[in-house]
């Protein structure tokens, strides 16, 4: 009991440390929202007639959800990096000399990069509705929540634990627009998921972030492809999975 | 009683063996300082001693424990002020000694305290709100000082702690350090390069070169087994060779500027 409790307290000061480095960094506030304010914009009022023609109904409603996502996966794979600014700057080997497990460690980050990522996607939920995203219902929507948290967990983890194997600053972002890009394309974010080619329908469904854009889209405006369950569940298995991976990833670090 | 231990202790990074086969011992409550010249293995004997580098053969002993099997109880045992700068940039003096302290489980009011205590001994009580990034060179070094002394170890590894700082600080820090060393009992370990540091501080010294201990002792037992006066002339009697200039490779001097340049 004593030894959870102290865990946890390891973990909070850890979430704190990349909250405040968060706040300090107006420059990482504005410049994260800047790329999902143009996709809502120019993709949503750009394919907006012609979604509109095709099916008889909004686009902007269709996109909000999967921008929602993106700001989310965004944020969330480039906060690896700092493990390796860490790494650089030398501050990681105060964290690996301490006497606590180094999965606490790799919880307490994975924790605070992914608050920081669910924030962001707060905020462009935010924003969308200035550009004329309307939920079905208010009162339900706040359950998105759920949804985004498990997306920033999940890709928090999977940036992290790319970054524990590597040294090299300017290699992770060409890395992780390589691994972020095809996720985003090809999970239901910006077309629906039905009547897709084979090939790409198989893609979509062993993509994780199109279960956590389902779940938000489906909380959102009441329209799943999996079904809020199934969504979670698979979310669940996912964030288990890259946790254990990124953990034992991390936990090879030497310095 | 032996506190730290290394027995037929080997590390190699690919074809390069940095450490090779050194057995040497600490006793409790020593100053013990690991004297050598630059790329002599100091580091990596402490990365191994710390648990952050794995050893390719040999054995170690921390307060007892193995740092491959108990790295844990290890953890526990030692503080540690590394050789480069490892504090966070963006977060404040106290904010750094703060998150110290928390994982190492010091209680609140305790920790309080002993950071309230520590930043005055340093010197950076007047400091203590603004981000490290504003720092210089030296104030980061006291930072990471205090930082090595906040949770009360029983052992502490200083590598070449003392690098690039004004005398008056280092005097500062080594009585600091001595005092801890007396009322607590903490054993002391630090690499160095400065021989006269080594001969004034210490109670035994050993001497590294290309990866192998060259000699141990104290310092009058050194200058007396090759009937020196000072340790300068010992270390040259044993070495064949000046520590301070000779030694140096290209490689040393690279990596010397790029310490400079970090701060």
């Amino acid at each position: 009991m004593e030894k959870i409790k102290k865990y946890l307290r390891v973990m909070y000061i850890l979430w704190l440390r990349q909250i405040k480095k968060y706040s300090r960094s107006r420059a990482r506030m504005i410049g994260s929202l800047a790329q999902p304010i143009l996709f809502l914009v120019a993709l949503g009022f750009g394919f907006g007639p012609i979604y509109q023609k095709a099916s008889g109904e909004n686009y902007i409603q269709f996109i909000a959800p999967g921008i929602i996502s993106m700001s989310i996966i965004f944020t969330a794979m480039f906060t690896g990096i700092e493990v390796i600014y860490d790494k650089q700057f030398g501050f990681l080997k105060e964290t690996l000399v301490a006497p606590v497990p180094r999965w606490v460690i790799m919880v307490g980050r994975t924790l605070g990069g992914a608050t920081v990522s669910t924030l962001q996607g707060v905020v462009v939920f935010f924003i969308s509705l200035i550009v004329g995203f309307r939920p079905e219902n208010f009162i339900t929507a706040p359950l998105a929540i759920v949804f985004m948290i498990m997306i920033a967990l999940l890709f928090t983890a999977f940036g992290t634990a790319i970054a524990s194997r590597m040294e090299d600053m300017q290699a992770f972002p060409l890395i992780i627009n390589f691994l972020i890009m095809p996720l985003f394309f090809l999970s239901g974010a910006l077309f629906p998921l039905d009547n897709l080619p084979h090939s790409i329908q198989v893609i979509t469904f062993i993509n994780p972030l199109s279960y956590g854009v389902d779940g938000i889209r489906g909380i959102l405006t009441h329209v799943t492809h999996f079904g809020l369950g199934t969504d979670l569940l698979v979310l669940c298995i996912f964030v288990s999975i890259i946790l254990l991976v990124g953990t034992h990833l991390f936990t090879k670090i030497e310095a | 009683m032996k506190i730290i231990e290394a027995r037929g202790l080997v590390k190699k990074f690919d074809d390069i063996t940095a450490v090779d086969h050194i057995s040497f011992h600490v006793n409790k409550g020593e100053i013990f300082a690991f004297l050598g010249p630059n790329g002599a293995g100091k580091t990596t004997t402490i990365k191994m001693f710390t648990t952050l580098l794995q050893p390719t053969d040999g054995t170690i002993r921390i307060n007892g424990f193995d740092p491959t099997t108990q790295p844990h109880d290890v953890r526990r045992s030692f503080g540690i002020i590394f050789q480069d700068p490892s504090t966070d940039d963006d977060l404040t003096a106290y904010e750094n000694l703060e998150f110290h302290g928390v994982l190492y489980d010091i209680p609140k009011d305790t920790r309080r305290e002993r950071i309230n205590e520590l930043l005055k001994i340093v010197e950076l009580e007047s400091r203590r709100n603004d981000l490290v990034k504003e720092f210089s060179g030296g104030m980061k070094r006291r930072l990471e000082i205090a930082r090595g002394l906040l949770h009360h170890p029983t052992i502490i590894f200083l590598d070449e702690p003392t690098l690039g700082l004004d005398p008056q600080t280092r005097n500062h820090l080594w009585d600091y350090i001595k005092s801890m060393n007396q009322k607590e009992g903490v054993t002391v370990f630090f690499s160095t390069h400065y021989m006269e540091e080594a001969d004034r501080m210490a109670d035994r010294i050993a001497i590294i070169d290309h990866g192998t201990i060259v000699a141990d002792g104290t310092p009058k037992e050194l200058k007396d087994q090759t009937s020196s006066h000072s340790l300068e002339e010992a270390f040259l009697a044993l070495t064949g060779k000046d520590m301070r200039e000779e030694s140096a490779t290209g490689i040393d001097h690279l990596r010397n500027m790029r310490r400079v340049w970090k701060k």
